[in-house]
């Protein structure tokens, strides 16, 4: 079942034309990565479905709803989540002030609350801190606790891997694949080995078009195809 | 001399400027009674300038637009309570205390209804249209000031206009040999309300949580499914509120205004924002604070260096944190 | 590039307006189109040096005319204290270029460096500042009044250039050649020479960078170049040109105040021009002076007429005053900057010039 579905999206931010046409489609549950290189318009892709730039011409569909050129805000109240590469926290904020930002009536959902302090212990800890004061792996646990304090129908997200330590790395592993038994997660990811570990379907987009798509188990198994569309070396 | 910031830190930090500044002009002025009258003045000369400052500060750092028109606001708040207390003269005449206060009253609600008119309109009129683009922003916002300059001039006309004030706010409490001004004590009090009220907005409720979140990041506040324009307006209105209840109340102190008087306050307004740091209310006070009291203190030690006072304030704390003092989180 | 139409009109504009001040003395026969024609020559160069830092650096200051009113305020003190010689015009201008050099330098080093957005607050309360303070240390600038004072003998109008064997002034198609005409075109040449030395700096290579800075001025930093720096240098650069300016201004004017050079009405007078004319494009400056000083000049009288003639009808005549002339100007520039923020040179010069 489809539930996202990108058709011919074109982008340009200032004067420069970044993606040409991308077209992918995401099915409903799991984990959807998509891979590609540096500059490559992975991130363009996000902020674009997101609304943050707006695409045009293209189509992007949700749920079997059009969606380009609505407000980001609208398009936020599909229940759709956006974690971008930069976290985006609000580090003047406390973390219980930024979770309950997100929440759709300002209270929070016990036992939402109750699994987000199971996945990610650190922020009960550090609950009327100012998220700022946290460190880089508590500031992304926190940028994805705050994607799943409401049930969302999609969560986008951004390289939440960057530069954070292999431990941390393997916690947020954990946490996506239990997020995603029951919503659906774009990721966007350079990190190969945990893309693959927790990808069921894949695309790579290489120079802001989307040059293959399909199960990330064949893509896995193909050394010779990551190797021309991702530079990796078997 | 690390242990020595900490401490301070601990105390409040650069909180604690007025009060140094106090304890200096304390021991050049020598004089306590006249120290405590300056001391006053300058408090509510601040707390005015808070008012007219908060709104430019905020919206800045909610929505990055720099509005060179705000003082129109400050100007125009100062002529419409004018003009309300004059025609309600009568009221105010009177040893009807009721009468004098709701005259009053009406006289700041009116400034402050205006306020909230005229930001809607230059909002959605002015502003909107240059959103993200500083260069037109600044050009268009002073084009907005010389017009709305030029209708105070036509309506009001250029003669100074002479602003009744309540019977109950004239004169002074004299205790001991310290003389108090009532008007003063009032409008600190009036600064001090409203402050807290902010205060509490912003943190003690969720658009107050929205508009902290969208100084920092308005994308993703946006991105959290909020419509960020809607809450520029409203905070937009508020802060044009806020400069007409300043400018009406620099009115009644002043009581003798010329159209003119928008455009000297402004002046003090940039000081006090960029000294404090812009989009940050705390910020925002201590600034307005800070250039309050030298003003009064300077004005009474050195007449001469009174305006430049100021412009040297601001250049020495520009040179010591570039930011101001108490910036937004960005 | 071959030039476009608008490129051409605006080639032939120029060369027509330098014809016309070139030979204004001998075309418009009174005294008042040559005090148009001096003072346009003055605002080109003053608005021509803005142009130089908001169209080329894109930052906003509001100190300008402060800066002008360096350059004029340290002329006519030197003239008024030392008399009337070459040693104080060259004394007092290369006092008032030193003032606004020390000044620009600090505040573009304070200011620059934080957020372009501060400059223009900082400089708008630094120039009000410097405005009051004018009019408060009346013993040495003559406060609100102003100072006049006498200017070297060649530019008095009872200097006599040539005389006819009578010993009157000789008379060339009916122009007394006497010290007024000689301080007109002391006015028209010292200010082309300063038009064209800008555009000569707008066509060197630091005009280019000053260009990649304004298109993009991470991209320009990531390549190397110092931006504040540069912009440090502009600022200095334009607020010297701008004294320069104002101390021509006080040997042409023999008067200077608050209301002929700091006022703020000046500066949104240089405002209007450098929107009306066209940022960036140097040529702008003209075009906008040429218009707004004619208007000021002639317009007014007009909206006199039409403020008559409106005298039934309630608080329009109000807004028709020539005192209120600044609301029109006011809402006209608003709508340019809306919809034509090229302005006029910028507007045709890119006509055609996309194809």
């Amino acid at each position: 079942m489809t539930l996202l579905s990108v058709r011919d999206m074109k982008t340009d931010i200032g004067q420069y034309a970044v993606l040409h046409g991308v077209s992918f489609d995401v099915n409903e549950g799991g984990v959807f990565v998509l891979l590609g290189r540096n500059g490559a318009g992975k991130t363009t892709t996000l902020r674009s479905i997101m609304g943050l730039w707006k695409p045009s011409p293209g189509s992007v569909t949700f749920q079997g709803e059009e969606i380009s050129g609505m407000a980001t805000a609208d398009i936020a109240r599909k229940n759709i989540a956006y974690v971008p590469e930069n976290m985006g926290i609000f580090g003047g904020l406390t973390i219980e002030e930024n979770l309950v930002l997100a929440t759709a009536k300002g209270k929070f959902d016990q036992t939402r609350l109750s699994r987000i302090y199971d996945l990610f212990p650190a922020l009960e800890k550090f609950w009327t801190k100012q998220a700022w004061s946290l460190s880089g792996g508590q500031k992304q646990m926190l940028a994805v606790a705050r994607a799943i304090v409401e049930p969302r129908a999609l969560i986008l997200i951004d390289e939440p891997t960057k530069g954070l330590a292999p431990s941390i790395v393997a916690a947020m592993g954990e946490a996506f694949r239990e997020i995603a038994q029951s919503t659906t997660i774009l990721l966007v990811e350079q990190n190969f080995n945990f893309a693959r570990s927790l990808g069921r379907d894949m695309a790579v987009i290489d120079d802001g078009r989307v040059v293959h798509q399909g199960a990330m188990a064949d893509f896995a198994a193909d050394a010779e195809l990551q190797g021309r569309l991702l530079g990796l070396s078997a | 001399m690390n242990k020595l910031s900490d401490t301070l830190g601990r105390f409040g930090g650069v909180n604690l400027l007025p009060v140094a500044l106090a304890a200096i002009a304390f021991v050049l002025i020598g004089a306590p009674s006249s120290w405590v009258t300056l001391t006053i003045a300058g408090l509510s000369m601040g707390m005015m300038v808070f008012l007219m400052a908060s709104g430019l500060s905020l919206v800045f750092g909610l929505m990055d637009v720099l509005n060179f028109g705000h003082s129109a606001f400050i100007s125009f708040g100062a002529f419409v309570a004018a003009s309300v207390l004059a025609a309600l003269g009568g009221w105010l005449d009177g040893d009807n205390i009721m009468l004098a206060s709701a005259a009053l009253g009406l006289a700041l609600l009116a400034a402050i209804a205006f306020g909230l008119a005229a930001g809607l309109f230059f909002e959605t009129v002015i502003i909107r249209p240059v959103y993200r683009d500083h260069l037109r922003q600044i050009l268009i916002t002073m084009g907005a000031l010389i017009v709305s300059e030029q209708i105070i001039l036509a309506i009001w006309g250029g003669t100074p206009m002479t602003v009744p004030r309540p019977a109950f706010l004239h004169g002074a409490w004299i205790i001991g040999d310290v003389s108090i001004e009532i008007y003063r004590v009032f409008a600190f009090g009036l600064g001090l309300a409203v402050f807290i009220g902010l205060m509490v907005l912003l943190n003690r409720t969720r658009v107050g949580l929205l508009i902290r979140a969208g100084v920092e990041n308005r994308e993703m506040v946006e991105a959290l499914g909020f419509k960020i324009d809607r809450l520029f307006i409203g905070v937009f209105m508020l802060g044009s509120a806020l400069a007409a209840l300043g400018g009406a109340m620099w009115a009644g102190y002043e009581t003798l205004i010329t159209p003119a008087l928008g455009g000297e306050m402004m002046i003090v307004v940039f000081i006090v924002v960029i000294i404090g740091g812009l989009g940050s209310i705390e910020g925002t006070l201590l600034g307005a604070i800070i250039v309050g009291l030298t003003a009064n203190y300077i004005g009474y030690l050195a007449p001469k260096l009174a305006l430049a006072s100021n412009m040297i304030l601001m250049m020495a704390i520009l040179m010591w944190r570039p930011s101001g003092l108490r910036p937004a989180v960005k | 590039m071959k030039d476009t139409f608008g490129a051409l009109a605006i080639k032939t504009t120029m060369l027509v307006i330098a014809a016309l001040l070139l030979f204004a003395p001998f075309l418009f026969q009174d005294v008042r189109a040559l005090e148009v024609a001096a003072r346009i020559c003055i605002f080109i160069v003053l608005v021509a040096s803005y142009d130089l830092l908001i169209g080329y650096t894109g930052i906003v200051s509001f100190a300008h005319t402060m800066f002008f009113g360096f350059g004029a305020y340290g002329t006519a003190i030197a003239l008024k204290q030392m008399g009337p010689g070459w040693d104080a015009v060259a004394f007092g201008t290369g006092a008032g270029v030193l003032l606004s050099l020390v000044v620009a330098a600090a505040i573009g080093l304070i200011s620059l460096r934080v957020k372009a957005i501060f400059f223009a607050m900082i400089t708008l309360a630094t120039a009000s500042v410097v405005l009051v303070l004018a009019s408060q240390l009346s013993q040495i600038t003559g406060g609100e009044d102003g100072i006049t004072y006498r200017v070297p003998e060649l530019f008095k109008p009872t200097t006599k250039l040539l005389v006819d064997e009578n010993g009157q002034v000789l008379r060339w198609f009916g122009v007394k050649l006497n010290g007024k005409l000689a301080a007109y075109y002391f006015v028209f040449l010292t200010s082309m020479v300063l038009f064209f030395l800008m555009l000569r700096i707008t066509a060197s290579p630091l005009g280019t960078v000053l260009k990649a800075i304004r298109e993009n001025e991470a991209r320009a930093e990531a390549v190397g170049y110092r931006v504040v720096a540069y912009r440090t240098f502009v600022f200095c650069l334009s607020a010297v040109v701008a004294s320069l300016a104002g101390s021509v201004y006080a040997v042409w004017l023999k008067y200077t105040g608050p209301e002929t050079t700091l006022s703020f009405s000046i500066m949104i007078d240089i405002l209007l021009m450098v929107v009306i004319g066209g940022m960036g494009t140097m040529w702008g400056a003209v075009v906008g002076a040429v218009l707004m000083v004619m208007a000021q000049y002639y317009l007014r009288d007009l909206m006199g007429a039409a403020a008559e003639a409106m005298a039934g009808i309630p608080l329009l005549p109000e807004f028709l005053d020539p005192d209120r002339w600044l609301f029109w100007l006011g809402i006209i520039f608003i709508l340019l900057v809306y919809f034509f923020p090229k302005g006029i040179v910028g507007t045709l010069m890119t006509k055609g010039a996309r194809r």
